[in-house]
């Protein structure tokens, strides 16, 4: 970090509490407008949930369409959020400060975002609840319910590992937003926000103990979360590994491409959601082309070993030689549409965005990042598509079985649903609490120095 | 004898160590006086006890307590209703495993957050004397609760001391720290 500009104590409260004070021009209309597309789309679901999944397009063979894309993509997004927390926390790195809380707020989001498309696929999603062990008292309540779950099921799994990591997501924003929770409270004048804002502070003082608490207790949380984020997309890849009845997805690759694959999407969205705060909240004295440019550089390192991955399991796939892998992999490069599907994955997953992250004016540019991230997550999103549905198009020799897929005007409203619900509830978070952390931020211009070698000024940073 | 506390806050750093370095010389004991401030400083800034926590004990109790609960639900609940499938046996090891090692780390986690609340000391209803520059402004407080009898005396240690203003808290039952 070569930049620095010293703020008081004042100016950093009074920067990063304003949007929680007072609301911006643009909130009211944003907002407005975020809940009409939601609204859109969640009255398409209204009639899903009257007319059944006819009103969507999958069906024999393709099961699993745009919601299970969907569902994988928002969990990939979920991971590099609290990854980039928790690595960031754990290696103490400086530029750290103004990043952490955002990536764990997109995770936060991301997760309610994945499950709600579990509720859109499945028929019945007022039997949801079927997933939990319940005590026999309920099972008298509902006598079709008389088995307990099936451990044996990944679709058991899936729900553990995702509600594991939403709970600990949870718990682990609330514990690090206690400070600013009290600041704010302290910072509003009076009425039932001060008290709801008094009674979520618990309280709190920042006497040391309760400072030496808050540094120590994320850092214990990233350990703990760290193996959380890493099982939660090997068991989602799982979901597709363990069938052995698809034979694009019985893959032992699956549960590190796909752990690569959601930081590579992930860590673009954090990107894309910094500059997106940049620009909404005017953080530029906080979020600085260095914090961009030390992200970028991580983005080039992830996304390549992200293409190993993928290299991998082509390279895996077609070295047996059977043909329903063969005619899968034909499918997805020479068949429209696919094939076009392909070439835009490849170019928005990677060939664009890394050939331009190589460069430093474009790492250290924000508008420049903010479109190669969002090109990024196009990519994303389409190869997820692409292991799904072709997957499930059973190219394989009975051809009264071979299917196709293209998503409904339903599903697309609902998978935009998702889209509006995460920008919306990020940007109601940062209405109600500080989306960039005074306390760290102002911890961290205590410990910054200019120290002067030679004839140049050189910023520093000192260590406990 | 019940309780009361006075704050005083101060602008610099140097101030408040030395009203801590008074309190101590005026025969206030350590438990007695705590400093409050809106962000973290390293520890000894003020020359403050250092506070002892044993916040990583924590996620081990978790980790037991979520690994026996997830032995109860897959063994417990499957024995409970064996559902033989395919031939294969009622307990399989390897997918258990999965919802050991989730619910191990949930609960880890679900105690180190009641730890960390725990080693807080939160949550405080009573806060004692507080003021909210200390947060917002990075005013620096040093809080000391003692009996009735000795409240003024550590007022004028702070007033001399070069507290910007003092403030009287709450009366305190008992002192919670």
């Amino acid at each position: 970090m070569q930049e620095h500009q010293h703020l008081s104590d004042k100016e950093i409260t009074d920067d990063l509490v304003r949007p929680v004070i007072r609301s911006d021009k643009w909130f009211w209309s944003v907002v407005g407008l975020l809940g009409f597309i939601m609204l859109a789309g969640l009255s398409g679901y209204v009639y899903e949930l009257y007319s059944g999944l006819g009103v969507t397009n999958v069906s024999r063979p393709v099961y699993w369409g745009a919601y299970i894309t969907n569902f994988v993509f928002w969990i990939g997004i979920s991971h590099a959020g609290i990854m980039v927390s928790a690595i960031l926390r754990l290696t103490q790195a400086e530029w750290r400060r103004p990043i952490t809380r955002a990536a764990e707020v997109l995770t936060l989001f991301s997760l309610i975002a994945a499950l709600s498309n579990i509720l859109f696929h499945v028929g019945r999603p007022w039997r949801i609840y079927w997933i939990t062990p319940l005590p026999p008292i309920f099972i008298g309540f509902d006598f079709a319910r008389g088995i307990w779950p099936n451990v044996r099921s990944p679709f058991v799994w899936d729900p553990v590992a995702v509600g594991t990591y939403l709970l600990s997501t949870i718990l682990f924003i609330y514990t690090c937003l206690i400070p600013d929770i009290a600041l704010v409270r302290d910072k509003v004048k009076s009425g039932p926000s001060k008290i709801i804002y008094s009674i979520l502070a618990l309280g709190f003082r920042g006497t040391p103990r309760q400072w030496k608490v808050q540094a120590t207790a994320p850092i214990l949380l990233s350990a703990l979360v760290l193996p959380i984020f890493v099982s939660v997309h090997s068991i989602v890849s799982w979901d597709f590994a363990v069938s052995i009845a698809v034979e694009g997805w019985h893959s032992t690759i699956f549960a590190p491409y796909f752990i690569i694959g959601a930081i590579h999407s992930g860590v673009s969205g954090v990107v894309t959601l910094m500059a997106g705060l940049l620009w909404l909240y005017k953080l530029d004295k906080y979020i600085k082309p260095d914090h961009f440019d030390a992200i970028g550089r991580l983005l080039v390192i992830v996304a390549t070993i992200w293409f190993l991955a993928l290299f991998l399991e082509w390279v895996y796939a077609l070295y047996p030689l059977e043909d329903p892998e063969i005619a899968l992999r034909n499918m997805q490069v020479f068949q429209a549409p696919w094939s076009y599907l392909g070439l835009l994955f490849l170019m928005t997953g990677f060939i664009i965005p890394v050939g331009a992250w190589c460069f430093k004016s474009v790492r250290r540019s924000p508008m420049m990042m903010f479109f190669t991230t969002i090109l990024v997550n196009i990519g994303m999103w389409l190869e997820r598509f692409l292991i799904i549905v072709p997957g499930l198009s059973r190219r394989t020799e009975l051809s009264f079985n071979w299917g196709s897929y293209s998503p409904s005007l339903v599903e697309m409203g609902l998978v935009t649903f998702t889209f509006a619900f995460v920008i919306c509830g990020v940007i109601v978070f940062a209405r109600i609490f500080p989306l960039i952390p005074p306390f760290d931020i102002k911890e961290g211009m205590r410990f910054r120095q200019v120290i002067r070698v030679g004839k140049k000024n050189i910023s520093a940073v000192v260590r406990e | 004898m019940a309780n009361k506390s006075v704050l005083g806050l101060f602008i610099d750093e140097n101030d408040a160590g030395d009203a801590l370095s008074a309190l101590r010389k005026a025969k206030y004991q350590d438990n007695e006086f705590e400093i409050m401030t809106g962000s973290p400083y390293p520890h000894g800034t003020f020359g403050e006890a250092h506070p002892k926590i044993k916040l990583h004990r924590f996620p081990i109790f978790g980790a037991v307590i979520g690994f026996s609960v997830a032995l109860i639900i897959t063994i417990g609940t499957q024995l409970a209703y064996p559902m033989v499938t395919g031939g294969k046996p009622i307990l399989s090891v390897p997918p258990m495993l999965v919802i050991f090692y989730e619910m191990t780390l949930l609960f880890a986690v679900i105690v180190t957050i009641l730890g960390a609340l725990f080693e807080s000391r939160l949550p405080k209803i009573f806060m004692g004397a507080y003021d909210e520059r200390i947060m917002t402004e990075g005013y620096i407080g040093v809080v000391v609760t003692v009996p009735k009898n000795r409240i003024s005396k550590a007022e004028d240690i702070l007033k001399k001391s070069g507290a910007e203003s003092t403030k009287r808290g709450w009366e305190e039952k008992k002192d919670r720290k």
